[in-house]
C-alpha cells in the first residue's frame, strides 16, 4: 500500500492510499492535486540520508510526503 | 495501465514553477533558493571562507579590547578598572555570538500530545534507530552530510565540519511562517521539514538558511542546554564519513 501524506497540525494526514493495480485508489490520489497546489512540495525518500523532490507522483513509492517550504529564520 | 510508467503525469507539476533549477536528473536545487537568489550557492569552499570570515571577525572584536586593556595598564595601573572592562568586552562579545548560534537549537513551543506523538512517529520512520534514540534524548536529529555532520532541530540546524568536526556552523532555518499552518506544526514535523529539505539538496539548504554563528565547537557546546550536549558529542564522534566518501 502506497501513501500520500501531508505534514500538518495533526502530526500528519493521509491524503491518499493506493496500490498500482487499483485504478479507483489511483484516481483518489489524483484528486489530491488540490492539496498539492496549496504550495506543498512532494518528497520521496530515495535511500538512507537521501530524499528527492518529485514533480510527478511516483505510484510505486511506498510513501510520498508533502512538506511546506522552508526559509531562513 | 500495463506498459505505462508508474507516475501520475502532471499531478505534481504545479508544485514547482519552471525548470530552471534542474541540475541533473535526480538532483534538483531546492525551490526555496529562488527566494534568496542573490546568495551564492554554498559549497565547500564558500563554507570554509565563511568560517574564516567569522574567525577574523571574532579576532577583530577581541584583539582591540585586549590591546586597549594592556595599553591602559602600561600607562597607569590606576586604569585597572577600565582595563578589566575592556577584557570583559573581549570575553562577552564572542560569548554573545556563540549564544546566538546556540539559540537556533532551542526547542520551540509544543503542540497537543497526540499531534506531537504522530509527528515524532513520522520523524522516527525517516531516521535510523540511533538517530531516533538521540532525538528522544536531546530533541535533535543527527544527519551525516556532504559538508559534515548535521544536527537538525525545530528551528535551525548545526553543522559540524572539518575532519575532526571542530568547526561549528549554526543555521537559523525553519518552515516558512508565511505558509498556512506553519505555526501549528508539532515539533517532529518541524524537524522533518528541515530534514527532508537537507536530504534533497544540502547545498541549497545551507544557502537558504541564515548563518547565525560559526566558530569552534567548544565555544558553542557550552552555550547549548545540557540535555543537547550529548548530541553535539555524538556528532563530533560520528563515524559516518559520508562527507569524506563523497569528496
Amino acid at each position: 500500500m502506497c501513501r500520500l501524506i501531508r505534514m500538518d497540525h495533526t502530526g500528519h494526514s493521509t491524503l491518499a492510499e493506493w496500490t498500482v493495480d487499483d485504478p479507483q485508489a489511483v484516481e483518489a490520489a489524483v484528486k489530491a492535486r488540490t492539496e498539492l497546489e496549496r504550495g506543498y512540495l512532494a518528497m520521496v525518500s530515495t535511500g538512507p540520508g537521501h530524499a528527492e523532490q518529485v514533480r510527478e507522483l511516483p505510484l510505486d513509492a511506498p510513501l510520498v510526503i508533502l512538506r511546506l517550504p522552508i526559509s531562513g529564520g | 495501465m500495463a506498459g505505462e510508467p508508474h507516475v501520475l503525469t502532471g499531478d505534481v507539476n504545479a508544485l514547482v514553477a519552471g525548470d530552471e533549477h534542474v541540475l541533473a536528473p535526480g538532483h534538483e536545487v531546492l525551490p526555496e533558493t529562488a527566494a534568496v537568489h542573490w546568495r551564492p550557492r554554498v559549497d565547500e569552499r564558500r563554507l570554509r571562507n565563511l568560517g574564516s570570515l567569522w574567525t577574523l571577525t571574532t579576532v577583530a572584536h577581541v584583539v582591540p579590547f585586549l590591546a586597549a586593556g594592556a595599553v591602559l595598564m602600561w600607562l597607569n595601573w590606576l586604569a585597572l578598572p577600565v582595563a578589566l572592562a575592556c577584557i570583559a568586552h573581549a570575553w562577552v562579545i564572542p560569548e554573545l555570538y556563540a549564544q546566538r548560534g546556540a539559540n537556533v537549537l532551542r526547542p520551540r513551543g509544543r503542540a497537543a500530545a497526540e499531534p506531537e506523538r504522530r509527528s515524532v512517529g513520522l520523524l522516527g520512520d525517516l531516521v535510523g534507530h540511533d538517530a531516533r534514540d538521540l532525538h528522544a534524548a536531546t530533541g535533535l536529529v543527527l544527519e551525516p552530510g556532504r559538508f559534515g555532520t548535521w544536527l537538525v532541530g525545530e528551528a535551525g540546524a548545526l553543522l559540524l565540519s572539518g575532519a575532526r568536526r571542530r568547526r561549528a556552523y549554526c543555521y537559523c532555518v525553519t518552515v516558512d511562517g508565511r505558509a498556512a499552518g506553519a505555526a501549528e506544526l508539532p515539533s517532529g514535523d518541524r524537524i522533518a521539514h528541515l530534514l527532508l529539505a537537507l536530504r534533497a539538496d544540502e547545498q541549497g539548504f545551507a544557502t537558504v538558511a541564515n548563518l547565525s554563528f560559526s566558530g569552534a565547537r567548544w565555544r558553542l557546546r557550552r552555550r547549548v542546554p545540557g540535555t543537547m550536549r550529548p548530541a553535539i558529542d555524538a556528532a563530533a564522534k560520528s563515524l559516518d564519513t559520508r562527507s569524506i566518501e563523497r569528496s
